[in-house]
């Protein structure tokens, strides 16, 4: 922002002033050159003789895993229905562990700004910025390999997820309606039931289903660590180079994220005409 | 009635936002809060039913100090006081009755609540309010689909259903236009009158506040600086609280009653939008 007076006394205004400018084009400069740096980098790190050869074999692949073995569905129903299970449980108890939590931590509903909040805030935190993969590594570690595992995983890794997204909505929402019930005479629990709760549940329900969605692609995977569902025979299918067994399992998680995908874009659709 | 000793609210920076206002009201008075913006209004009525809680002074209901109650004490004071906002403060997602209802959330516990288990009483109250306020059949619509007019009328039923002995009405009119103002002034006033209600009414229309109010009080700067009835407000008296202005449109004068066709309910009871 920066206003020029030219020699006929009139105001000229730019967006920027001149050292303003060359800065933000030296930072253009700086970028550009380390991308430059990091692809010669990368390319002198790549043995290319790999990548020319790689349309070769993934058409050797490719020819290899076709046509998808069919029988082998039989196989999959039960993990794919454990697949569904571990992300519906899991997201379940995240729900049931993150929404109170997000009101534990919401600045306007917290019980304690200064104890309760940076604790849950830690909490989001570690649940966050750990991949349900990495928590299945140690909840098959410690539960043992298995449903559970998953299950456990899949909660751990969203109730962040929830608790940081409705903390959000609570934290944003319209004040007036909260003193109103407060001036009525109504105790703090109505007052979160009655003007917080209504304001940030059609938030909560469009997380909530979009977190399941994530969560049924999340756990398609988890088996390849041990934590149950279709993950497993994918990684078995795998290890054995059975590439007609591979590319059934993929179609079928593939079908299972559409399917997944429909119902939650009908859900969506139904509360946003409420 | 209502008792105010000395009331003041300071900020952390040392400004007062309110400094040793006294007044009391009587049962059953109508009372308007006038001043500019930032007078400390607003606060004023908040520091009563402690939305605010004041630095210093009492404000005492029925002899009771408000001032020095612990919470539990303090809510069942809140259900004796009914508050009416400028952007009526509903919860936009909740339907007219639920939003009627909460206004007796003081008087049941939170599972009750919970499940909108307010008893027959409330329904039956919430039901003749609605036809009181001119809205009947509006009770399964929700708040965010109803006009500013309507939404004030709501408002004051949910402000009504908790029986309180006092209204605190914090600008009721300043989102209306002034043919809906004048509705919604004229249906508090009657509500007052009927019920025997005191009421302490923000208002910046200082036209309006004459034409429904008994008695006017001038907040200036955190401090009373007039009291007494509506026609005492004379241009020196306008100018002393606002600062210098042309005042002679406001100023009422002597014959001119605005309050010819109070005596008609048809006069707010419909309102098509």
């Amino acid at each position: 922002m920066a206003v020029k007076f030219l020699s006929d006394d009139t105001k000229k205004w730019q967006r920027h002033d001149l050292k303003t400018s060359l800065m933000i084009w030296s930072g253009w400069l700086a970028g550009l050159v380390l991308f430059v740096l990091c692809w010669q980098i990368i390319s002198e790190a790549t043995t290319w003789f790999f990548v020319f050869d790689a349309p070769r074999i993934a058409e050797d692949i490719f020819t290899r895993a076709m046509p998808p073995r069919w029988e082998y569905i039989n196989e999959l129903w039960e993990p794919l229905w454990d697949t569904f299970n571990i992300a519906t449980i899991g997201t379940g108890i995240a729900i049931l562990f993150g929404v109170p939590m997000a009101f534990l931590t919401a600045n306007n509903t917290t019980p304690s700004r200064y104890i309760i909040r940076p604790i849950c805030m830690v909490f989001i935190v570690a649940s966050r910025s750990i991949n349900s993969l990495i928590w299945a590594l140690l909840t098959v570690a410690i539960l043992g390999p298995g449903v559970l595992a998953g299950v456990v995983a899949i909660s751990l890794r969203s109730i962040g997820f929830f608790a940081k997204l409705i903390y959000e909505a609570i934290e944003e929402i319209d004040t007036t309606p909260v003193e109103a019930i407060r001036a009525t005479g109504a105790s703090p629990l109505q007052v979160m039931a009655y003007a917080v709760w209504p304001q940030v549940k059609a938030i909560f329900v469009g997380v909530a289903v979009f977190r399941w969605d994530v969560n049924i692609r999340h756990s398609t995977v988890l088996g390849l660590v041990g934590a149950g569902g279709i993950g497993l025979q994918l990684s078995s299918s795998l290890n054995t180079l059975a590439w007609p067994q591979v590319s059934l399992i993929i179609l079928a998680i593939l079908l299972t994220v559409i399917f997944s995908e429909a119902i939650s874009a009908r859900i969506r659709a139904h509360i946003m005409n409420k | 009635m209502l008792e105010l000793e000395k009331l003041s609210k300071a900020y952390t920076s040392g400004d007062y936002a309110l400094k040793d206002v006294s007044f009391t009201i009587e049962k059953g008075q109508v009372v308007a809060l006038i001043g500019p913006s930032g007078a400390g209004k607003s606060t004023l009525i908040r520091c009563i039913n402690r939305l605010v809680d004041p630095t210093s002074g009492t404000a005492s209901l029925n002899g009771k100090n408000i001032t020095a109650m612990p919470t539990r004490k303090l809510r069942q004071v809140r259900r004796q006081m009914g508050m009416i906002f400028q952007d009526y403060a509903l919860v936009e997602r909740l339907t007219v009755m639920e939003n009627i209802l909460s206004g007796r959330l003081g008087y049941v516990g939170f599972w009750r609540s919970l499940f909108r288990k307010f008893g027959p009483e409330a329904e039956n109250d919430a039901f003749g309010l609605l036809e009181k306020v001119g809205l009947p059949g509006y009770e399964d619509k929700r708040a965010d689909a109803l006009s500013g007019g309507q939404r004030q009328r709501v408002g004051i039923a949910r402000a009504l259903i908790q029986n309180p002995s006092l209204l605190l009405v914090d600008e009721p009119t300043a989102s209306l236009d002034p043919k809906t103002a004048r509705q919604v002034m004229r249906l508090i006033q009657d509500l007052c009158h009927e019920r025997n209600l005191a009421a302490i009414i923000n208002i910046h229309d200082v036209a309006l506040a004459q034409q429904f109010v008994e008695r006017v009080i001038g907040l200036k700067a955190g401090q009373v600086a007039y009291d007494g009835p509506p026609e005492g407000l004379t241009p020196e008296v306008l100018t002393e609280i606002y600062g210098e202005e042309d005042w002679s449109a406001t100023v009422r004068k002597d014959g001119d009653e605005g309050a010819s066709e109070a005596e008609t309910p048809e006069a707010y009871a419909v309102e098509k939008e």
